[in-house]
């Protein structure tokens, strides 16, 4: 996992920048798996919305979230630009679905700041930081509270 | 080979002689005068013993050494088994089964028994014995390097003064020389022991030109004048008893001589030492050249090898075989796919193309019922560990109890025979503290006053069954009832089957004992068992009869990998039902439906009226009433009795392969597993008994509320 206050100074980080609920995030590229374009899945009864279903990747059963609605961001809607980012941590498999993908950004540790102090305390587990770019900010996603609090809403 | 793998051989062997050992001392208890079935146990604590003392494991060689020496009073009918000595030597092969344990695990074993069980069988043996005892401990380190060394040890004091002579006829085969052994080595440790003198018999010798340098033409006469046993001579001779041709004839006690040798050198070629085995560590020669001993000991251990002589195997590392099992589930995935594509393309004429498709189809699934036979496991070693478990629960509560298997060669996936042993130890010991009545009251009721336990598992359409019988009180519904209601689990209003309160007992922390014994009732009941079960895809169930013993019967699937299962739609989705659960299909007559209250609908299947639950609002995936349309799939679930499940239409039925969802996910209420279709799509495996338990949290709970909340964290 991404360690901010342990990594040295100058190592450059790589992250893949999408959007979810017109908001922009962006995850470590290590702990992508692939991106796969949007196929339908099969429904899991008795789960929140954000759990879209379970999608066969290459004989493994994996779990589909709506990135957008688990950070209470709306459902996507869709659109033919979406898809499924899969993501590994901690032994598991998920994939997340986004709007669309957006770029590779290459940074110095430095350029990570902290969360600002936001008041919510789901939202500042849920982004391990920020990254600026330009005029924008990017959240970097922290996967393993996506992952721990499966079946809930962030 | 390293030492520590010598040292898992060693530890691995032990496993199967104690299984030996087990099994020996239940044939003795049928018929303590075969000699056969007492050599087979000496045989199995001494290779033990011979094998421990190669490690210097000092205690598991001091106390087989003690079992064995009584052992071989009662070998030599200077002992008679009776029942005590029969309990005796149970609980030492418990003793032993521990120390080697303890031994591999390298921590202490527990003392305290340990020297209970020696004091108890030094008492059956004289002063002599026990004197030798002591000698014996430092031997075997001194004589470490050489295999034949291991034994010797115990010969090192002589007992007695009184000398007897040998007359040993010793004609090896080829196959000894084979394998590395060297008579002189043979004749010093003989020559150890006492006088000895040795002719060469050279009548065999060809003619110099015909002389073949790897045949064994050689035969030996030795005559020996020891105080010894006669058991130490064939110790001696253990490790090339195979492979030669042994008489050994006492001058002085003509009895013996006739009886014995015959017997003791067959009953140990039947059982090649294993430390033999280790020692060479070159089993395959030794086996492939075992046949010409000579046609007429061939022809005598032939039929005992067959159920005892151990078996060619190969032991493999159990990933190795779950990957195979993973990729076999792929390649019969793969061959769904490429059938349904094939019949996609819908192409002309192509009978040959699907005898092809059916040939592939036949192919993949021997291939995967192949691999998961290596999984499969006989359930005797866990039935051989719960014979242990009545013998302790017997102790504890003071009944007489007597276990009885059938069927300890029906064979499991080794996962369920790991997963089964806590719940099967469980009922086993609540068989004999709950189910059987103490003997006093078995007397009175005009019962035998030792009670049995019956044991057995068997393959039936596809299942394996384990019932766990006795022959006890049966169960007390009405106390059942009571507790129940006592401990708020029903209402006292309720009213129950008999079926219902049996159930009951699964319920968690459900404890039916008065009072809280050593043995059960610990807080952790059935439910756990249950748990277990379910966990591995089976399911208990209770039958009981006043008087006469109460029957639990658990149903588990043959592999935990494949299933086979109908195809279904249920909404606008693709699921899959276990087929095991389905005792009928049924195509409803709209005349056999009839409504009750608002929402309850049954059907009447001759003569008797069955709840319908509707998979598809019980799994919220419509919140609409169904129409009487589709296919009604009749099942007996544990919690509800028979119930129907309506489904919108069955497809196909087929093998799936069975994918865990919570291995990413988590479980979800009323689906047990995942399984990946033809098409690639995943559709989802249905477990019924879950999904008719649904059906109250689908109708009382308003629909915007979570259906499981304990999932929910923020």
């Amino acid at each position: 996992m991404l360690d901010v206050s342990e990594a040295p100074t100058e190592a450059q980080f790589e992250f893949i920048t999408f959007s979810a609920g017109d908001q922009s995030f962006c995850l470590e590229i290590t702990q992508i798996r692939e991106i796969r374009r949007w196929t339908p899945v099969t429904k899991l009864p008795h789960t929140p919305d954000d759990v879209l279903g379970v999608m066969n990747l290459r004989g493994a059963v994996i779990p589909i979230f709506d990135l957008s609605a688990r950070f209470g961001l709306g459902e996507t809607i869709d659109n033919e630009r979406n898809v499924v980012i899969v993501a590994a941590a901690g032994g598991t498999t998920i994939g997340l679905l986004v709007e669309s993908v957006s770029e590779i950004l290459s940074v110095a540790k430095s350029a990570i700041q902290e969360t600002p102090d936001i008041k919510s305390e789901a939202a500042r587990q849920a982004i391990l930081g920020v990254i600026s770019v330009g005029e924008s900010m990017v959240r970097v996603v922290n996967l393993d509270a996506v992952l721990d609090n499966e079946g809930g809403t962030v | 080979m390293s030492n520590s793998s010598i040292r898992d051989t060693f530890f691995e062997e032990c496993e199967e002689l104690l299984e030996a050992l087990v099994e020996g001392l239940a044939a003795m208890e049928e018929n303590a005068s075969d000699m056969e079935v007492v050599n087979a146990v000496f045989r199995a604590v001494h290779s033990i013993k011979g094998g421990a003392g190669a490690f210097a494991l000092d205690r598991l060689v001091n106390f087989a050494h003690t079992f064995e020496t009584v052992m071989d009073k009662v070998r030599s009918k200077q002992l008679a088994v009776n029942e005590e000595l029969m309990l005796l030597f149970h609980r030492s092969g418990d003793q032993l089964a521990d120390l080697v344990e303890a031994a591999r695990d390298e921590r202490e074993p527990n003392a305290e028994s340990e020297a209970a069980i020696l004091k108890e069988l030094s008492a059956y043996l004289g002063d002599v014995e026990s004197e030798e005892e002591i000698a014996f401990d430092a031997a075997p380190l001194a004589f470490d390097a050489a295999p034949l060394a291991l034994d010797i040890g115990e010969h090192d004091p002589p007992t007695g003064t009184e000398l007897r002579r040998f007359d040993i006829r010793f004609c090896p085969t080829p196959a000894l020389y084979a394998n590395g052994h060297e008579p002189l080595l043979l004749f010093d440790a003989l020559a150890e022991l006492g006088p000895l003198s040795v002719t060469a018999d050279l009548s065999r010798l060809p003619e110099f030109d015909r002389f073949d340098p790897e045949d064994a033409v050689i035969n030996w006469r030795l005559t020996l004048l020891t105080s010894e046993d006669e058991t130490v001579l064939h110790e001696v001779f253990e490790f090339v008893d195979a492979l030669c041709d042994l008489e050994i004839a006492v001058s002085d006690e003509p009895v013996v001589a006739v009886d014995e040798p015959p017997l003791d050198s067959r009953a140990s070629q039947g059982l090649p030492a294993p430390t033999d085995r280790a020692a060479l560590a070159e089993p395959k020669a030794q086996e492939d050249t075992t046949p010409p001993p000579s046609a007429k000991t061939a022809t005598a251990s032939a039929p005992r090898d067959e159920p005892r002589g151990p078996r060619p195997t190969l032991r493999v590392d159990l990933d190795r075989v779950d990957r195979l099992i993973n990729t076999v589930g792929e390649l019969i995935i793969n061959q769904a796919m490429i059938s349904q594509r094939i019949e996609e393309l819908e192409l002309p004429a192509v009978a040959h193309l699907t005898n092809e498709l059916e040939a592939y189809k036949l192919l993949a699934r021997d291939i995967q019922e192949g691999v998961m036979a290596i999984r499969a496991q006989p359930v005797k070693p866990l039935f051989q560990r719960m014979s242990r478990i009545v013998r302790e629960a017997a102790e504890v509560t003071g009944k007489k109890v007597k276990l009885v298997t059938v069927g300890d060669s029906t064979e499991v996936d080794k996962t369920v025979i790991e997963r089964l042993a806590d719940p099967l130890t469980h009922m086993v010991r609540n068989a004999v503290d709950h189910g059987l009545e103490r003997p006093e009251k078995r007397a009175e009721l005009g019962k035998d006053t030792t009670g049995a336990i019956r044991l057995s598992a068997s393959h039936r359409s596809g299942s394996v069954f384990i019932e766990i019988a006795d022959d006890g009180a049966g169960l007390n519904r009405a106390r059942i009832l009571e507790k129940a209601i006592e401990k708020g689990l029903v209402s006292p209003e309720a009213e129950l089957s008999e079926q219902e309160v049996d159930n009951l007992l699964f319920l968690p922390g459900f404890s039916t004992a008065a009072e809280v014994s050593n043995l059960s009732g610990r807080g952790v009941g059935m439910d756990v068992v249950k748990n277990a079960v379910a966990a591995l895809g089976g399911r208990v169930s209770i039958t009981s009869s006043p008087g006469a013993g109460t029957t639990f019967t658990i149903v588990l699937p043959l592999t935990l990998a494949v299933m086979d299962g109908f195809v279904i739609s249920i909404a606008d989705q693709t699921m899959v039902i276990p087929i095991a659960s389905i005792i009928e299909t049924i195509r409803p007559n709209p005349r056999d439906l009839h409504c009750i209250g608002t929402d309850g609908e049954v059907i009447s299947v001759r003569g008797a009226y069955v709840p319908i639950v509707d998979v598809a609002r019980n799994l919220g995936l419509s919140s609409e009433r169904a129409d009487s349309s589709g296919v009604l799939l009749l099942v007996s679930t544990e919690g509800q009795g028979l119930t129907a499940l309506r489904v919108g239409a069955i497809h196909d039925q087929r093998q799936v392969v069975i994918k865990s969802l919570e291995s990413n996910y988590g479980a979800i209420a009323g689906v047990s597993a995942a399984t990946i279709l033809g098409d690639g799509k995943i559709a989802l495996i249905l477990d019924p008994d879950e999904l008719v338990k649904l059906t109250p949290a689908a109708i009382f709970l308003p629909p915007a509320s979570p259906p499981r909340p304990e999932l929910r964290h923020a």
